[in-house]
């Protein structure tokens, strides 16, 4: 099957990628498993923030705050109350969805770079809490201990089974994301993306749309952090930092903006590199700053966005010439 | 498309784990993992204890027990869940027999549970958190550095029979290092008849102190400061520019030789209590310090100290078993078991809970040949974690933290 | 009375490093629209080399012409090879200017290594002057002057001179100012540098109080950040207010509720924020 084709038929593509990611275990070792398991948790919420980033146009700057939200949800529940999995994963997805309940009234007052600011500041405010509020979260000393989830009907105390579980998570955002996205609501998301005015004049409540996209967003954002704190077995004040909000950012950006899919595949690479590059070289920083730049300067598409346009190209001349398309509109200084 | 993405990593993957996994685990080198941040903000100590560490194998021919030794070094990026992923990759991709490094105290205790999981022996030279070897200790864990309030005893004591305190300040940073520091000091210096009337608490970052120094007590007798890096090297500065002349004290940390070489005559007197000072006069640590400028161009740090003496506490345990390091139960056994008579800090050897027992030196900062150095005033020989309680009954009372002991005379 | 007279000196003078930092990022968002997360780094950047020129010709305010310079280089160097390309798209921009503050937070690290320094500053501007009760670190006091002097230049560059007329010409209408013979190119690159050393100056005087060290980039960042967007982007009064107010809420905060001492600092903001979105002095 070619390329082409593959493309042509995302499903037999989504098939393919599901079958791949249930049949890895026994194929890798189980620190590779390790990663890919954290590969999935940073791809729901990077998916997450592709709904707002991809779909609506919207750049936050702050979304690290509701991993934080779930993953806090969970670490204070279970090392205090011991609470099983389906308490703690209810009150994290609560917890975020009801933080950007609120930063959502205070961001989309603003469009572009002021909500790319405003949404930063909140994000502080996560983090400060996070940070400060000492007698809940424990500080920068954070909460250890979180121990795997409990309340499911099977154990998931090992990698495999909890892989497995995650890879569930992964599937149910995807699933919930995509039918989002597809629905006539996701459309309007699109729309107000290329045009705002456009969609008001045609009798859209642009804001509510807006609004119930930021705040969907945020709870998925939350759903991930619950996973990740599981992960984790640990809960910190970095879940919360600005760095982490942006490398989200990154993410989504590398794996190609509105393809809900490849933010997941951004998510991956980013984990591998982070992990695998700084094995080989302790300068993996300068490699991961570079990622970041050739990002926008080779792949503003990101991954999936450059191979779309690249096989559609390719369609168009069937020979085998790839020539150098040139942007009309790309190029020159917007002094 | 997304398939054959997801194919080529697969198949990249596996490559790559077959080739982490294709080490020869018969009796090939004895493998250590050593976890410190590298890059960001603590990548200096990281790299103060690499070298400690490292120095020791280079003077006795990069060997432990007769077998070469590999050093696997994985940055922490000082990060707990960074710190998670890479002890997994050191334990089940390289093989390791044994685990070092770790700086932070937070990062320690996210490790610790995982270390009695892998059955891996986890040695901590710096991460202090007094219950990682009190209330929550862990049996494949234990530390060749020193618990957060262990010097902290003692100096009380001197704070009030020797420099004859009776009422004493605090300042300190607001995480569980500083609690324990602090607390420590307040329980023997109060036992011992003075008084702490206040205590005061700054953010891990904070940049400017003046607020804080502004709500400081000037009725007192002296200052006991509890600073880390940066802010070891801002506080002294800031404090002198507040005009405040009241003397000043402090934790092993605020005056370590981490900064000394960038402290000012602003930090002259300041008197403190660690187990190391590189100025202590014995012949081992004179060689010790003397060596180790040679080698890095700087004076070491306890950082560098504690690191390398934990590449020679490994030696020990290792030679005893005759280098049988495969057998785990066996090597943490010995590895406990380790005494040494003379590291540059003086004598060590492990308590049953897994900390050492060893000397405390009380510091002052004094200027030889236009530098600084902690010369050593006081020494407390063979101090245990526990001072001079009872173990069983010193840990009923609850970890030190922000409000314990509280502040009766606040 | 003297705790509020200390406390607001104090909030004052962090408020005024603040201003120094923040009035760059201001400038070059207000300007130019470009959200620039280097802006940490060309702070960092700065102390090291001062501190670097420093060690060499032991001359504090060669160590500040020597950071601005080549900070300033630095700064068009970025500028002209990505930024410029970057107009209006603030994500491409949020992720390179991201990438550069990794890159030079690791280069800093090779150079520099990671000790923790203090800029020695000259005898003059240390020690401490005492009225009545109260003590007034004359480091402090020059930092609120330093602060004083670079606004009220920035004010007369951007109101009273032609470069500045050239300025807020671009600002408002790129396309026209080209039309009526605005080299467009050159002005821009200007503007970026001048946010650009005005960062480094931050740095080298946060040299001789708060050190050089790694994490200072992003440790400070959020506050500039915060400055921004409270007093509006691209307002020098704006900075200005929104400098002291952060100054003196983040003081008066630690002071008086510890425990919240963030919460102090950001609650307010988004107080603000809740009323006027593009902050005090923001145009829309």
């Amino acid at each position: 099957m070619t390329e082409t084709a593959l493309l042509r038929h995302p499903r037999t593509a989504a098939i393919g990628a599901a079958l791949v990611l249930l049949a890895a275990p026994p194929l890798l070792s189980s620190f590779l498993l390790t990663l890919l398991t954290q590969a999935l948790v940073y791809g729901i919420l990077a998916m997450s923030l592709d709904l707002l980033l991809g779909y609506t146009g919207l750049s936050s700057l702050g979304h690290a705050a509701y991993l934080a939200l779930g993953a806090y949800s969970v670490g204070i529940l279970t090392t205090r109350h011991g609470a099983n999995f389906w308490v703690t994963l209810m009150v994290g997805v609560l917890a975020a969805a009801v933080a950007a309940a609120i930063f959502g009234l205070l961001a989309l007052r603003a469009t572009g770079v002021y909500f790319l600011m405003i949404t930063l500041a909140l994000g502080m405010v996560i983090w400060g809490l996070a940070h400060r509020w000492v007698s809940m979260t424990q500080g920068d000393n954070g909460l250890s201990g979180v121990p795997r989830p409990t309340g499911l009907p099977w154990s998931v105390a090992e990698g495999v089974p909890f892989y497995y579980l995650v890879l569930i998570a992964f599937a149910l955002a995807f699933v919930v994301l995509r039918t989002v996205v597809r629905a006539p609501f996701g459309q309007t998301l699109v729309g107000i993306r290329e045009s705002e005015t456009r969609m008001r004049t045609l009798g859209y409540h642009v804001w509510l749309h807006k609004y119930i996209g930021f705040v969907i967003a945020g709870a998925v954002g939350g759903f991930a952090g619950v996973i990740w704190a599981y992960y984790n077995g640990f809960v910190s004040p970095a879940d919360a930092e600005l760095a982490t909000s942006v490398e989200v950012l990154l993410m989504v950006a590398l794996g190609g903006r509105g393809t809900l899919f490849g933010p997941a595949i951004g998510a991956g690479v980013i984990v591998m590199l982070k992990n695998l590059v700084s094995v080989y070289t302790h300068r993996w920083l300068l490699i991961l700053g570079t990622v970041y730049i050739g990002t926008i300067v080779y792949a503003p598409d990101g991954i999936v966005g450059t191979l779309r346009s690249w096989l559609a190209a390719r369609r168009r001349r069937p020979v085998g010439v790839a020539g150098v398309v040139v942007n009309p509109e790309g190029g020159g200084p917007h002094g | 498309m997304a398939r054959k993405l997801l194919v080529i990593a697969l198949i990249a993957g596996v490559l790559v784990g077959g080739m982490f996994g294709a080490t020869d685990a018969q009796k090939g080198p004895i493998k250590v993992g050593f976890l410190a941040p590298m890059t960001g903000g603590g990548a200096q100590i990281g790299k103060d204890m690499t070298n400690g560490f490292q120095m020791w194998l280079d003077e006795n021919g990069g060997k432990i027990a007769g077998r070469q030794v590999e050093v696997i070094i994985e940055d922490t990026q000082g990060q707990p869940q960074v710190a998670l992923t890479k002890f997994r990759k050191l334990v089940e991709n390289d093989k390791i027999h044994v685990a070092t490094g770790i700086l932070f105290a937070h990062i320690g205790y996210a490790l610790a549970p995982k270390a009695d999981e892998y059955k891996i022996p986890l040695i901590y030279p710096v991460a202090a958190a007094d219950d990682l070897t009190q209330r929550k200790p862990s049996k494949w864990v234990f530390r060749t550095g020193w618990s957060s309030s262990q010097p902290s005893h003692p100096f009380g004591e001197y704070a009030a029979k020797t420099l004859k305190y009776k009422r004493i300040a605090t300042i300190g940073i607001d995480y569980a290092f500083g609690w324990e520091v602090i607390g420590g000091f307040q329980k023997t210096f109060e036992e011992n008849g003075g008084q702490i009337v206040q205590k005061l608490w700054a953010p891990l970052n904070t940049s400017d102190f003046a607020p804080y120094l502004s709500q400081l007590r000037r009725d007192v007798d002296a200052v006991f400061s509890m600073m880390v890096t940066i802010s070891s090297l801002r506080f002294p500065k800031q404090y002198q520019d507040a005009g405040i002349k009241i003397p000043l004290i402090g934790a092993g940390t605020s005056f370590d030789e981490f900064v000394l070489p960038s402290l000012g005559d602003e930090a002259l007197g300041g008197t403190s209590a660690l187990i190391y000072s590189a100025a202590l006069d014995n012949p081992v640590n004179k060689k010790f310090v003397v060596e180790y400028r040679k080698k890095f161009g700087k004076v070491p740090s306890y950082y560098s100290e504690t690191c390398y003496t934990t590449a020679r506490w490994i030696n020990e345990a290792a030679k005893g078993i005759g280098g049988d390091v495969e057998d785990r139960e066996k090597f943490l056994a010995a590895l406990r078991k380790v005494e040494l008579p003379d590291t540059p800090r003086g004598p060590v050897k492990l308590d049953t809970y897994g900390n050492p027992i060893q000397n405390v030196y009380i510091r002052k900062v004094e200027k030889k040949d236009g530098e600084l150095w902690n010369t050593v005033i006081h020494t407390y020989p063979a101090v245990s974690q526990f001072w001079k309680y009872k173990p069983d009954e010193f840990l009923k009372q609850p970890v030190y933290d922000r409000n314990f002991p509280p502040c009766k005379h606040c | 009375m003297e705790f509020w007279v200390g406390q607001v000196f104090n909030g004052i003078s962090y408020g005024a490093l603040l201003f120094l930092l923040a009035g760059g990022l201001s400038l070059i968002f207000g300007m130019m629209r470009i959200v620039n997360m280097t802006h940490g780094s060309y702070y960092l950047l700065g102390g090291y080399v001062a501190l670097t020129v420093i060690s060499r010709v032991s001359n504090f305010w060669l160590g500040i012409l020597g950071a601005a310079l080549v900070i300033a280089l630095i700064g068009i160097g970025e500028w002209n090879a990505f930024l410029k390309r970057l107009g209006g798209q603030e994500l491409g921009q949020v992720l390179t200017t991201m990438g550069f503050a990794l890159i030079f937070q690791d280069l800093a690290l090779v150079i520099w290594g990671g000790d923790p320094y203090t800029i020695r500053v000259p005898a003059y501007l240390s020690g401490t002057w005492q009225v009545g009760n109260l003590f007034f670190p004359i480091y402090r006091v020059f930092i609120i002057g330093v602060a004083i002097v670079i606004a009220v230049a920035l004010w007369l560059v951007l109101e009273r001179t032609r470069i500045g007329a050239m300025m807020r010409a671009t600002v408002d209408d790129a396309e026209m100012a080209r039309g009526v013979g605005v080299n467009v190119y050159l002005i821009s690159m200007a503007v970026f540098s001048m946010g650009a050393v005005l960062a480094a100056l931050a740095g080298v005087v946060a040299g001789g109080f708060l050190g050089v060290a790694p994490g200072g980039d992003f440790e400070i960042l959020p506050y500039a950040f915060v400055v921004v967007i409270v007093g509006g982007m691209g307002s020098l009064k704006g900075a200005l207010v929104g400098s002291l107010m952060v100054g003196l809420l983040d003081n008066f905060g630690k002071a008086l509720f510890p425990e919240l001492s963030y919460f102090t600092l950001f609650a307010p903001m988004a107080a603000i924020l809740a009323v006027r979105p593009t902050g005090l002095f923001g145009r829309a």
